[in-house]
């Protein structure tokens, strides 16, 4: 089941209503709580990733019987380097983003811990590509 | 319809010739549990969670709540009643204690103990629990067990985070056993433990616990049922019996709070603490813990009903003018007690020793099949019926939301041409006729509400 959603950047009042969404099906699904807990721990990150850093991004879910797919694909300033961002504390975010509870530079560190397979792929100025896959 | 189940036990009962199914019910449903069929409600026993949410609602009073019929505390040498400390903050301000306290003494209990006699006990028990950190964070108290059930259907994923630590309710039933038996001579068998309850959630919880297999409990009161007999007897002036025991000096500021929103987080040393009430309020706020979206929290404090067991549906009166006398005995209780007159803190050991309770199993109320793929296709089916069902939530199809309502199509339970909005957009050329509009309205709202002939002539 393919379902598609959008995000904001800058709207950290709504983030997390991607997480709630997928979080019901795979219950729906009967997938076991640890694994939807993962998912959605990893999705939530993601999905808070770009409404911090990102003009707007598209959150696309294909929720198969076994696995679970996510990709979250943003417009905005992309990741210079990938496997320093893979690095636990470091955050490019801004002070005020900090003073939200956010951007403490554990992001994608976590986002990798919770996913079986995890992709990363992002052009300066342009955007970023994370894609996630959980399998039951 | 049975509203039991095996191992499920529901204190709320539907009593059908009363009811009118307005559906008020299965709009309030905080786990959608009840939906309309044939003009009656139809419970789901697996969501229901006993919050009585549906008690209140109803405007013609045709949810009652079970109890034992009163009668059985007689079968009992030495009837014991275990009153919650709001019980007494349910009587206008000029009945005095003594004259509750010996009312019941009147309609024969021989001994009557205060639920949150064992708060002073528990509050060690729980510090040192959060201190272990044997529970995952935040440590969700285990006190309402409507919120306990909650969690069960509907977050499953947190029944982690459940501290497993009975309520004073059953520490102080333990020691009242212990105590009656060792210091006054009585048989275990000649004592009935009878806990006046304030909401349905109690009842449900002592006549089947979860995490344990019995309840220490005897019997279950209806607090409503007493309060009136008690003030029955009061009002008539009746010649009440001399006290033979009285046990408010063992009740600290602390225990008297702790029933009231706020009581349980107040007697944690340490940590981040919140307290919230109201189902709803519970329900959002477990959604954001379970996407970690909030962290750092230590201890939850959730309870089922707004201004907590003062707000319970079976009290007698306006739970704010309840948590107001509530305040007013606090503040002219003691501080401390001494442990020389506190028989539950001498039985510290054993109280501790017997706190525990079994893992809270989920039983997620989402699943759609055993079968994934099935659970899939059904996931997709319902998907597809909901996207363009009009998202009104009228429930003239009977469902609470027009989401619910496509699980049930998926389900096969019920047609798609009972969506009001389908059956405007079909006609007689393409589907449907006037006939069996009327037989769809009649099978979810019942022949009687959908008569025409109920209708006045002058008013066609």
């Amino acid at each position: 089941m393919l379902l598609e959603y959008q995000v904001n950047g800058g709207d950290f009042t709504n983030a997390g209503s991607v997480s709630s969404n997928v979080k019901k099906m795979m219950r729906q699904l009967g997938v076991d709580s640890s694994v939807v807990k993962r998912t959605v721990v990893a999705l939530y990150e993601a999905e808070v990733n770009i409404v911090a850093h990102a003009y707007r991004g598209v959150i696309t879910v294909d929720l198969q019987p076994d696995k679970i797919y996510i990709k979250l694909a943003d417009e905005g300033p992309g990741i210079a380097d990938i496997s320093q961002a893979m690095q636990e504390g470091y955050s490019t975010a801004s002070v005020a983003v900090r003073e939200m509870g956010f951007g403490a530079g554990m992001g994608l560190p976590n986002i990798k811990a919770n996913s079986d397979i995890l992709n990363v792929n992002s052009v300066v100025g342009k955007g970023t590509t994370v894609e996630i896959t959980n399998n039951f | 319809m049975d509203t039991h189940q095996e191992n499920f036990h529901h204190a709320l009962k539907f009593q059908y010739d009363l009811c009118i199914g307005c559906a008020h019910c299965t709009e309030i449903c905080p786990t959608a549990a009840i939906h309309i069929e044939g003009g009656l409600p139809v419970l789901n026993p697996n969501r229901c969670i006993d919050c009585g949410r549906c008690y209140s609602a109803c405007p013609v009073s045709a949810i009652y709540v079970e109890q034992d019929d009163f009668q059985t505390i007689y079968d009992y040498k030495t009837p014991v009643a275990l009153v919650p400390t709001i019980f007494f903050a349910q009587f206008p301000e000029k009945i005095e204690h003594d004259s509750i306290l010996a009312a019941l003494h009147y309609l024969g209990f021989k001994f009557v103990y205060e639920v949150e006699e064992s708060v002073g006990v528990l509050k060690h028990i729980m510090n040192e629990k959060l201190m272990n950190g044997d529970c995952d964070k935040p440590v969700i108290s285990s006190f309402c067990p409507a919120i306990v059930r909650l969690i069960q259907v509907k977050f499953p994923s947190l029944v982690n985070n459940i501290m497993l630590v009975k309520p004073p309710l059953d520490l102080t039933s333990l020691h009242i056993k212990k105590h009656l038996v060792e210091n006054c001579g009585i048989l275990n068998e000649e004592i009935g433990i009878f806990y006046v309850a304030p909401c349905p959630a109690k009842i449900a919880a002592i006549k089947s616990p979860v995490g344990e297999d019995k309840s220490s409990v005897t019997g279950v009161i209806n607090m409503n049922y007493l309060y009136n007999k008690v003030l029955r007897i009061i009002k008539q002036g009746t010649e009440l019996p001399a006290l033979q025991n009285d046990h408010r000096n063992v009740m600290t500021r602390r225990n008297l709070l702790w029933a009231l929103s706020g009581g349980e987080i107040a007697l944690l040393k340490e940590g981040r603490n919140l307290a919230i009430d109201e189902v709803h309020n519970v329900s959002a706020f477990l959604e954001k813990i379970e996407n970690e979206d909030i962290d750092n929290i230590d201890f939850l404090e959730v309870r089922a009903c707004d201004q907590s067991c003062a707000g319970g549906i079976l009290c007698a009166n306006n739970r704010f003018l309840t948590v107001e006398r509530q305040k007013q005995r606090a503040a002219h209780s003691p501080v401390r007690v001494s442990k020389k007159f506190n028989e539950l803190i001498q039985n510290f050991d054993y109280l501790a020793d017997n706190s525990k309770v079994g893992k809270v199993q989920p039983r997620s109320m989402d699943k759609l099949d055993n079968d994934r793929a099935v659970a899939m296709q059904k996931m997709e089916k319902a998907f597809k019926i909901n996207k363009f069902l009009p998202q009104v939530d009228c429930r003239i199809c009977g469902y609470q939301t027009c989401k619910e309502f496509s699980f049930a199509v998926t389900n096969g339970v019920i047609g798609l041409k009972s969506c009001i909005f389908v059956q405007r957009l079909l006609n007689e050329n393409n589907g449907i006729s006037a006939d069996e509009r009327a037989e769809l309205a009649k099978k979810t709202w019942g022949v009687q509400k959908l008569d025409i002939n109920n209708i006045p002539d002058d008013l066609l």
